[in-house]
This record gives C-alpha cells, sequence and structure tokens, in this order.
C-alpha cells in the first residue's frame, strides 16, 4: 500500500509569487526552514534572557541594560526563569529537530516529494508561530510576565494576580499559547506519523530507513500522545483563572487575608498531567538530537551504525518508558510513597536503552576512520554530554536520593546537559550536517571549529558545577544568595558560572554569524559533499521543488553502507542498484 | 583534532570528578538525624557507581576518538555484535534496579513507617513568603482553623478559632523548635500556594501543598540552629522565605515553649 502511494508521488507546480513561495508555502523544505528560523530566534531570545538572570545571580545588586538602569527585582528574575524554560523547551528544542529538519529531510530520506498532508504542514507551522507571538507578547502585558518557572504548578498559576507579579495577564497568555503550540505540535504529529508509514519510496522498508527517521517517528508518536495531555490541562487552567472552575484549587486559601472562592480541586492532578506530558517532552526534544547523532557518526566513521536494530529497538523503548516515569518528579509532592517506589523502578529502567545507544554510538566509530569534520566534532560532543547529563539522573531517579536533592541546583545541573545541551548539539551537528543540502553553501569550517571548541568547554563549565552547588543543597529558582546562609559560600561560584555562560554566548554569535556569512560567502556545495548514503544526497544541493525532479526513487539497500567488503568505494548510496 | 579532542574529554572527565569528592569542599553539611547515614552511605554508593561508569565511557571515548581518526585506510565494516549487546544490557538494568532497591529503605522509613506513637507533632504552615509552626499546647490538641480567621493583621495567621477550646493554648511561631533526641512528626500545610519545606541536615524534603496535609518524621540528634529554605517556587519573595529548625536540650525545649507562651 505504502509503496504504492510513493510510487506516483504527488504532482505539484512550484509557485511562482513571493507569498506562496516563501512565507504561505506549502513546500515540506520551506517549512522546514521556517520552523528552523523560528527556533534560531527562539534560541537567542531564550539565551538573552538566561544572560540576564546570571548577571543577576552573579551581581544580585548591579545595574544592567535595558532595565532602566535600576536593579533587576526578583520577580524581573522569575518571569526570566519562566520564559527562559518555556521558550527554550517548546520554541527552541521541540520546534528545530523536528519541525525543522524532520520536515525538510524526513520526506527526502524516504524518497517522497513532500510530506503527506501539505497544507495541514504549513497549517501547523504558522500555528507555532502565532503561539511564539503570543509567549513574546506576554512580557508587554499588564502585571507582568508570567511566574511559575516552565511547570506553572497551581494554586500559584491558578488564583491571579492576587498571588502577586505575573500571575495576572502575563499567566493567561502564557497558557493561551502553550495551547496553542500544542495544536500545532498535534497537526505536525499527525503528518510525520502518515508520511512515514505511507509515503515511503519502493523498497525503503521500516528497518532500510536512516536512523533519523526513526527518531522523527517515535517522536511524532510521543508528540501525539502527549500534547493532547497538555492541551486539556491548560484549558482545565485557563478555566480556573478565568471561569471560576476548580480543577486545580482546593476550598479555604487565604492570600494577603483575602478568602479565594474555590474549593473542591487538586493542585496535585495538574502535576500529573503536566509531567504525563512533561517527562515524554524530554524524550521529544532529545530523540531526535541521537537520531542526528547515530547518522553523523556512522558518516565521518565511514561505518555502519553498531546494532542498527537494537538502536531502534532502544528508541521504541525509551518512547514507551518515557510515558511510564512522569511520577519522578513528583515524589516530594505528597502523592501515595508506594507510587514513587514504582516510578523509581520504571525511571532507572531507562537507564538501559540509554546505555545501549552510548555504547552503540562508541561502536560505530570503533574501527573507523574518523572525519573530524565540524559535524563530527558536534555528535561526539552530544555523545560526551549525553553520558554525563544522564548518569546524574541515576541520582534523581531514587526517590530516596531526591529526599535531599529535589529542586536544587544539581536538577538544573542535570537536565541542562542531558535534554538542553545535549539537545543543542544535535541540533548544531545538524545544522552543520545538513546546511549545505539546505542551503547549496558550506559552513566555513574554521568559524565552525572554534565555535564548537568555546561552546564544549563553556557548557561543561557553566552546569557542571551546578551539580557540587546542588549537593551543597543550593535551591533553584532564588533570584539570589542573599535569604540563606549556607548559600554565602557558593556566590564566588555563581560569579565563575556567570562568566562562563557570558563567554559562551558571546561564541553563539559567531555561531549566528558563520550561518549568515555561509549562506552568502559560503563555498558552493555538491551534492554530496560528506559522501553519504541516504537519499537526500542524491540530488542537487539545494534541492528542486520536487526533490526527485521527476524522478521517482527506488531504494534497493539499507542506509549505512559504508566501507562494504569487495566495493570500489568507501559509500553506497541507498538508490544504487545491486549488481 | 584527534588528540586535542580526546584530551579534552579526558581532562573535562578527570576535573569533573575530582569536584564531586567530598574533599572538594561542595558536600553535603553533616547530618542530624537517623536518615543521615544511611542517605550518606547510598549518596556515595550511587556516585561510585556512576563515578565508574562515568570515568569508563568518556575514556572509551576518548580513546575511540584518538584511535580511530582518519589515517587514510579502510574502515572496518562491524553490523555489531547481539551477543555483547545482550551482556551489556543486562549489566546496566541489573546495576541500576539493584541500586533503586540497596537505597529503597530510606524511602521507606521516613515514608511508609509511620512516626512513632509518641512523636511530638508540629504542624509547619508555608504562606507567602514565611513560615508558621503551631504547637498543640499542654492539651496535645490542635484547635480547628477557619480560613475566614486567618488574618495576620490581628494576631491570628493562622485562623485558630477562638470557639475551639482545643485552639487556646496552640503556640504559633515563625521557627520551629525540637527537643534533641525526640522523635518530632511534622504536619505540612500551606494557606496559599505550594511550599517545600526540607532541612538539609535531617535529609529530607517534602512540598506543603494546599488542601493535603503532608506528613514528615524524623529525630534530630544534634542541638544547633538548621535553616529551613522554601524549595518550592511560591512568587517573588520565594528566594527569602526561610525559618530555623532550632534543636535544643529538653530542658531549653520545655522552657522555650512555656518563654514563648507568656509572650
Amino acid at each position: 500500500m505504502s509503496h504504492g502511494t510513493a510510487a506516483a508521488p504527488h504532482v505539484h507546480q512550484a509557485p511562482t509569487g513571493f507569498w506562496k513561495k516563501y512565507i504561505f508555502s506549502l513546500d515540506h523544505k520551506v517549512i522546514g526552514i521556517q520552523y528552523w528560523l523560528l527556533a534560531l530566534t527562539a534560541v537567542f531570545v531564550g539565551m538573552g534572557l538566561s544572560l540576564y538572570m546570571r548577571l543577576r545571580l552573579a551581581w544580585p545588586s548591579g545595574e544592567f541594560p535595558f532595565f532602566g538602569g535600576a536593579q533587576m527585582t526578583p520577580e524581573m528574575y522569575l518571569a526570566l526563569v519562566t520564559m527562559h524554560g518555556t521558550i527554550m523547551v517548546f520554541f527552541v528544542l521541540t520546534t528545530a529537530p523536528q519541525g525543522g529538519f524532520g520536515n525538510y529531510f524526513l520526506p527526502i530520506q524516504i524518497g517522497a516529494a513532500d510530506m503527506a498532508f501539505p497544507v495541514l504542514n504549513m497549517l501547523s507551522f504558522w500555528v507555532t508561530f502565532v503561539a511564539f507571538v503570543v509567549m513574546i507578547l506576554a512580557f508587554f502585558v499588564e502585571g507582568g510576565a508570567p511566574i511559575g518557572s516552565w511547570v506553572a504548578y497551581p494554586p500559584l498559576s491558578a488564583v491571579g494576580a492576587i498571588a502577586g507579579p505575573g500571575q495576572g495577564m502575563g499567566m493567561n497568555m502564557w497558557i493561551i499559547s502553550i495551547g496553542i503550540f500544542c495544536l500545532g505540535a498535534l497537526l505536525g504529529a499527525l503528518n510525520f506519523i502518515a508520511t512515514t508509514l505511507d509515503m515511503r519510496a519502493r523498497g525503503m522498508s521500516m528497518m532500510r530507513m536512516p536512523m533519523t527517521c526513526w527518531v522523527w517517528f517515535v517522536t511524532a508518536v510521543l508528540g501525539l500522545l502527549a500534547f493532547g495531555v497538555l492541551l486539556a490541562a491548560g484549558i482545565l487552567l485557563l478555566l480556573d483563572r478565568t471561569a471560576g472552575t476548580s480543577f486545580f484549587v482546593p476550598g479555604g486559601l487565604v492570600i494577603s487575608e483575602q478568602l479565594i472562592d474555590h474549593k473542591g480541586g487538586s493542585p496535585i492532578l495538574w502535576q500529573h498531567l503536566f509531567w504525563f506530558f512533561g517527562h515524554p517532552e524530554v524524550y521529544i526534544a532529545i530523540l531526535p538530537g541521537m537520531g542526528a547523532t547515530s547518522q553523523i557518526l556512522a558518516v565521518f566513521s565511514r561505518k555502519p551504525v553498531y546494532g542498527y536494530r537494537a538502536m531502534v529497538m532502544a528508541m521504541c523503548g525509551i518512547g514507551l518508558l518515557g510515558f511510564l516515569v512522569w511520577g519522578h518528579h513528583m515524589f516530594i509532592s505528597g502523592m501515595s510513597p508506594y507510587t514513587a517506589m514504582v516510578f523509581s523502578v520504571l525511571t532507572l529502567s531507562i537507564g538501559v536503552p540509554s546505555a545501549i545507544k552510548t555504547f552503540n554510538w562508541i561502536g560505530t566509530m570503533w574501527g573507523g576512520q574518523i572525519r573530524f569534520t565540524a559535524p563530527m566534532l558536534y555528535a561526539i560532543g552530544f555523545v560526551s554530554l549525553f553520558i554525563s547529563g544522564g548518569l546524574s539522573g541515576i541520582f534523581l531517579g531514587q526517590p530516596s536520593l531526591d529526599l535531599y536533592l529535589h529542586d536544587t541546583y544539581f536538577v538544573v545541573g542535570h537536565f541542562h546537559l542531558v535534554m538542553g545541551v545535549a539537545a543543542i548539539f544535535g541540533m548544531f551537528a545538524g545544522t552543520q550536517y545538513w546546511f549545505p543540502k539546505m542551503f547549496g553553501k558550506m559552513m566555513n569550517e574554521t568559524m565552525s571549529k572554534i565555535h564548537f571548541w568555546v561552546t564544549f568547554l563553556g557548557v561543561y563549565a557553566i552546569f557542571m558545577p551546578m551539580h557540587y552547588m546542588g549537593i551543597v543543597g543550593h535551591p533553584r529558582r532564588y533570584a539570589d544568595t542573599s535569604g540563606v546562609d549556607f548559600l554565602a559560600p557558593l556566590q564566588d561560584m555563581h560569579v565563575f558560572i556567570s562568566y562562563a555562560a557570558m563567554i559562551t554566548i558571546g561564541a553563539q554569535l559567531l555561531f549566528l554569524f558563520n550561518i549568515i556569512w555561509s549562506m552568502m560567502k559560503g563555498p558552493k556545495a555538491s551534492d554530496n559533499p560528506w559522501e553519504a548514503t541516504t537519499l537526500e544526497w542524491s540530488i542537487p544541493s539545494p534541492p528542486p521543488f520536487d526533490n526527485f525532479g521527476g524522478r521517482v526513487p527506488v531504494v534497493y539497500r539499507g542506509p549505512y553502507e559504508y566501507s562494504r567488503p569487495g566495493e570500489a568505494k568507501d559509500f553506497v548510496m541507498q538508490d544504487e542498484p545491486m549488481k | 583534532m584527534a588528540l586535542l579532542l580526546a584530551l579534552a574529554i579526558t581532562g573535562i572527565t578527570l576535573a569533573s570528578m575530582y569536584y564531586f569528592m567530598p574533599s572538594s569542599g561542595y558536600w553535603l553539611p553533616p547530618f542530624i538525624s537517623e536518615y543521615g547515614a544511611a542517605y550518606d552511605k547510598h549518596f556515595m554508593l550511587t556516585l561510585v557507581i556512576t563515578g565508574v561508569i562515568f570515568f569508563l565511557a568518556q575514556i572509551a571515548l576518548a580513546y575511540t576518538v584518538f584511535r580511530y581518526r582518519g589515517q587514510g585506510g579502510k574502515a572496518q565494516y562491524i553490523l555489531g555484535n547481539p551477543k555483547l549487546e545482550i551482556v551489556w544490557t543486562v549489566a546496566a538494568g541489573v546495576i541500576f534496579v539493584s541500586l533503586v532497591f540497596a537505597g529503597q529503605n530510606i524511602w521507606v522509613r521516613a515514608h511508609i513507617e509511620a512516626a512513632p506513637a509518641d512523636a511530638i507533632k508540629i504542624e509547619m504552615w508555608g504562606q507567602q513568603f514565611v513560615w508558621y509552626a503551631r504547637y498543640s499546647g499542654p492539651d496535645g490538641q490542635f484547635g480547628r482553623t477557619v480560613p475566614e480567621l486567618m488574618k495576620e493583621s490581628i494576631g491570628n495567621p493562622l485562623g485558630i478559632d477562638p470557639e475551639d477550646p482545643a485552639g487556646k493554648d496552640d503556640l504559633v511561631m515563625p521557627v520551629m523548635a525540637v527537643p534533641v533526641n525526640k522523635p518530632v512528626e511534622v504536619i505540612l500545610r500551606s494557606k496559599d500556594v505550594i511550599h517545600n519545606f526540607s532541612v538539609r541536615e535531617l535529609r529530607i524534603k517534602q512540598d506543603a501543598v494546599p488542601g493535603l496535609e503532608n506528613r514528615l518524621h524524623f529525630t534530630a540528634s544534634q542541638i544547633g540552629n538548621y535553616e529551613i529554605p522554601c524549595m518550592e517556587i511560591c512568587g517573588l519573595g520565594h528566594y527569602q522565605m526561610r525559618s530555623f529548625l532550632q534543636v535544643k536540650s529538653e530542658a531549653d525545649y520545655n522552657q522555650w515553649l512555656i518563654d514563648s507562651a507568656i509572650q
């Protein structure tokens, strides 16, 4: 069935007008670049916010530009925490790896002319874009940007302006933006699943798909199951705030000596719904990075992916287990202590597929002929960061140890390494790897390497010390260290981290400059500059409107025919017929 | 490039591990509760196991990167090794899951075992951005609380009902004093949003959730003054929401109760 569909690709004409071609385009490649640009914008906004957080943490009484020459208030700091987390998780980690690279390369890698539903695809991007605009506008409404961190726990987030700054219109905007984002993500997920199942070229069986296609597929399934729950939870929270319902607010609350007019709700219910989404979201963020890493390690080691079948199973295992561990975010919330024990066993079980992946990444390079191109450097960086960030999860997944470490900087260090910068290294790697295909130009190698080195050392200098602060007991989401005596000795470390952050953030400007410079002045890319085997490298750079230029690709081989004995070259393209 | 990368990964690994050691000075404070010894032991066990895996994995990565740098030959054609894969998977599974079971006793003692019957009951109330500890007084009964009456401005922040005789002798204090070596049960309550009660030295932490009465129990074994920072984001004053756990000798504790009641 699927093969029959792909054999007769949609024939749609390339649009000629500016709006149809670049703005409301139905072309998955344009939409992919739109997602990628949205994430690029969002990551610089999110990083800018973190820069201000770091300034306040290192120099609490300092006066910084854009704050009217005044000190940053604690409520502003918390608004930055909230917006930084939200923008990074939703508009960067969920947007670029899946919406960006997935949109651009899934159809090409499986040999299709476009996604299954091009109009839906355009809609999902523009819906996501509107969500971003609403989120940014939350900075400028009365009462200020929302405060609640990216988890927005009620009652704080549910009772309105009486609970303090950021709980008024800003919080409504936050919820509405997240709701809109969920819609876009659901539409996108449907499209990815349908495309993967139905649009594969003749010969492209599931087990001949590149690892990247597998991760986009699994991620889409996770998204389809997770975002619906968040959407529902968001609607309930909005109703609590605006329509007088009490899903998440219990009776008898008193704030500023005023009785709150709610009763019968449960704050814990929100945590269950939020984390039922929130934990799979972690994998939505990291799986595409894992796929890109697997792909890139194989290409530049000139070897097949080690244990392809085990990698696919590990990926599916992570996806499944990812839905069964949300309670490890709630060990100390007051839920039943028996459930905590079940969740901890399931959580630590996720270490198993993660261990398989790490083992196989090293296995992929073992015995190879490694080419240290820029994309390869980021992929190796990804593996190192994934090991470092993943292992601290072994502490946090145990309720016994969480009794001390919960909500300390140990957690901040852990998730920033693993789902933050490891995932972002996946994006760096993807950008470097696919840039020649997307824009027809090579990126500047020197700038790329300088950027890699500063960023790789920089992120370790930022996030490793946070673990040490967490072991001392430093709580998260503190505007400064003045309120608690035992934090005073950690102030020097805050200053160190802030310097490291400033240098690392500075290096990102070089990355941005490299992108712009290379788009304009970069040397022209050939069809297959990396000597890779998957289908996107069998077509021109950049690809024509219908991807394969009227040709119907047929696949004869698996995705990783590198250094196969008896072949003349050290790679054989997937669409090269068997002799 | 290969050598540089291998050295960088090795350097990061060794430096990270150095600072993870107690001797770095970044360490847990000495414990004062019955959970402390088991907690610190299990923390150390987890640290050693993850430390060994961390070291081996990073060094394997560094070695591979250096050893198999491109030198113009042909790469080996290896598709995988199912036997090795299974061994590795089972080993990882056994190590990770047995770690959970090895540490489970701390959780069971803190959360599944009930507090001793003779434990002193103290209610710890969170509100934006202060803590109130309530003692039941000589009658051993907490008085009824009424949200409508919760007014700090008239000296009744917890809304203790004056009609309820059990509440007449209740004592409400901004700090929590406890006698040394006596079991204590803390009942966590909140007036408004979620807060979090934790004392580093006790090695315990629990949310104070409005509408729920979360419980913790402990026996403090060292006289001293320990900080109670709020650990759940509760609004702009979160970072300054702090109380103290004052562990006193039994005589001092009784005197403190009397002195505080008079005020």
